[in-house]
């Protein structure tokens, strides 16, 4: 089992998002993907750090992919989809109509934001190419099972959300722009000010979503820390690790630690508190996804 | 005339649709197979049957939709519904998965292919995509594109779009949302439901009345104030930005549903082949009155004519509609 570090999913200065990724080289993570996910209006502001950050990676030896847009609407948007292809790195597909610009015979990733639910999507995908696929954050360990033996039968490799807030949804509408009573074509960039996103809470103060621009996230940060032996015995080979500001080194080595047996899932999850925005930990492995195995 | 594609989530609710003047009708078998998996709704084998002879008699036409996505493992319950759905004599199945997409491809070729709401499908490449690869003939668009993004995806692919224009919005992009599942389990993806009423508990403190799902809470009305379902999106929530000014209220939508019936001249300019009303949930009373006017509006707007002002208003959840993503300003 390894550790793939995946797209930020928030809006990050230039500067963060180039130390952030020089952060990476010398760190356990297998893999990094990276590009805008979220929202195509922040992309200008800091498309320049992607190029050095991508020649860092792989000189220092990660696979590097590039991520899609989660939901891709615009006309210059399936062009910023069609042009990822032009740039020698996989591609990590977020939003399934990236697949009608594939060249032919093209390999890429599946990211967590397509819907791979069952052994019949995860071949159709595969036979067009895919050999890594994250699956849905919200599939439970029984179908993860299923699917990560179907994946072995095609050769794809199957990553799980392994930390971070969880993706929930995506929108037409921006509900960062909405809270400061402007309108997605006039947000004047206002998702810049959380850079973990903006937390929502419920009239009685329990703490519940995250709003990122377009996107809803979990206020709780998941994290498969106290699950590492489970999946890995259904067969997945990567945990996703999403970036969050603070000591990401620190979270990182954390669950290298954790992966290699030398930190157990209940050390880890401990370490991992004060180190998450909010301090609150989820894993599913309960009745809803918003559960917490540790109590 | 634009086609009107009607809910049913009865046998009985069916008949008022189509007596009321529905060009097609869309339905689900009683199982997880559908997204309108809730208690007390849809088809048995028989039921479906029975309801695409009565259609097919009157000139109707039956869509069966089998959208939510198959759990791994359990494909078999999803391949025997499509199955049943071309036995019953079904004139499409709208499908979401593309798993189900492909096998109902390779296995049922005759049987027409539209595609789910639940696909997401937002753009031309995901159309044609799905077009190409899996022979659909029709997509449901989702709600996140407005009118003039409707009709530039028209102009770029060959297959039919049929749009929502009445009842319960989705305000994030359907088939892509989990919020029901971090708060509940269940989702409409994996079990068919949102914010289902098996999670919802009120409680009454002799002032206010709260509302929660899954344990969070959605909203708290005074008592005797109308209290709308606690659909977790149409929650009245509080955050605070960086500096700790909290806001409290609707932070994704208000409880509002939709109604574009102004803007039907708009959506067949558009080049959209056919309008669909949300609510199989919904009683057959409320279906048949929704269709009527709905057939007189595409009837009217058919003939030049301008909509006839309906009754649909005091019909919408709240008593409050949207044109929702429709309008660019709603973004």
């Amino acid at each position: 089992m390894d550790l793939t570090v995946g797209p930020n999913q928030f809006f990050w200065t230039a500067e963060a998002v180039s130390s952030f990724h020089a952060g990476l080289c010398d760190s356990p993570a297998a893999r990094v993907v990276l590009g805008e996910l979220v929202c195509s209006k922040r992309l200008p502001f800091w498309q320049d750090a992607i190029p050095p950050a991508v020649e860092a990676l792989l000189a220092a030896g990660k696979d590097v992919a590039l991520t899609t847009l989660a939901l891709i609407t615009l006309k210059r948007e399936r062009k910023l989809t069609s042009d990822l292809f032009d740039m020698g790195l996989p591609v990590e597909i977020n939003d399934l109509s990236a697949l009608n610009h594939l060249p032919a015979g093209r390999e890429f990733w599946v990211g967590p934001l397509v819907n791979v639910y069952n052994e019949g999507t995860l071949r159709w995908l595969a036979r067009r190419g895919a050999r890594r696929v994250c699956l849905p954050p919200e599939l439970p360990l029984a179908s993860i099972a299923v699917l990560a033996a179907a994946a072995r039968d095609e050769g794809v490799a199957v990553e799980v959300w392994g930390h971070g807030r969880v993706p929930l949804a995506i929108s037409g509408r921006c509900y960062h722009a909405r809270l400061h009573d402007r309108a997605k074509d006039s947000c004047q960039f206002v998702c810049g000010d959380d850079p973990d996103g903006r937390d929502v809470d419920t009239v009685d103060g329990q703490k519940f979503l995250t709003v990122n621009g377009v996107q809803t996230l979990s206020q709780s940060i998941a994290s498969m820390a106290r699950q590492v032996e489970a999946l890995r015995e259904a067969g997945v080979s990567s945990l996703r690790i999403s970036p969050q500001t603070g000591d990401f080194a620190a979270i990182l080595a954390g669950y290298a630690d954790c992966i290699a047996n030398r930190l157990s899932g209940a050390d880890l999850a401990r370490a991992l508190v004060p180190l998450v925005p909010g301090g609150r930990l989820s894993d599913g492995a309960g009745a809803t996804g918003a559960a917490w195995s540790g109590g | 005339m634009m086609e009107l594609v009607c809910p049913a989530g009865t046998p009985a609710a069916l008949r008022a649709a189509v007596e009321a003047g529905a060009h097609a009708v869309y339905c689900g078998f009683a199982d997880e197979t559908n997204a309108r998996n809730f208690p007390g709704l849809n088809f048995t084998r028989e039921d479906m049957a029975e309801a695409v002879a009565f259609a097919h008699r009157r000139g109707a036409k039956v869509l069966v939709a089998i959208n939510t996505f198959p759990r791994a493992g359990a494909e078999p319950l999803w391949h025997r519904a499509l199955a049943d759905a071309e036995q019953a004599g079904a004139d499409a199945v709208i499908l979401a998965d593309i798993g189900l997409l492909a096998h109902a491809a390779e296995h049922h070729p005759g049987l027409r292919r539209h595609l789910s709401v639940q696909a997401a499908a937002a753009n031309p490449d995901a159309i044609n995509l799905y077009a190409e690869a899996f022979g659909v003939r029709r997509v449901v668009l989702p709600r996140v594109l407005t009118v003039a993004e409707i009709a530039a995806i028209n102009r770029e692919i060959d297959v039919e779009t049929e749009v929502f224009v009445f009842g319960g919005l989705c305000v994030m992009a359907e088939g892509r949302c989990s919020l029901s599942s971090y708060a509940t389990g269940q989702s409409p993806n994996m079990n068919g439901v949102c914010s289902p009423a098996s999670h919802v508990a009120y409680s009454d403190d002799g002032r206010d009345l709260t509302a929660r799902l899954g344990g969070f809470t959605i909203h708290r009305t005074p008592k005797g104030a109308p209290a709308p379902y606690p659909t977790l999106c149409k929650g009245c929530f509080t955050s605070a930005d960086g500096k700790g000014a909290a806001q409290t209220g609707h932070i994704f939508e208000d409880p509002v549903s939709l109604d574009a019936t102004d803007l039907i001249p708009q959506l067949a300019r558009a080049g959209v082949r056919a309008l669909k009303i949300e609510g199989r949930q919904r009683s057959r009373a409320y279906v048949a009155q929704v269709v009527r006017a709905f057939r007189a509006a595409v009837e009217a707007q058919a003939a030049g004519q301008p909509l006839p002002r309906s009754a649909l208003a005091r019909l919408t959840e709240g008593q409050a509609a949207t044109t929702g993503a429709y309008a660019k300003t709603w973004r």
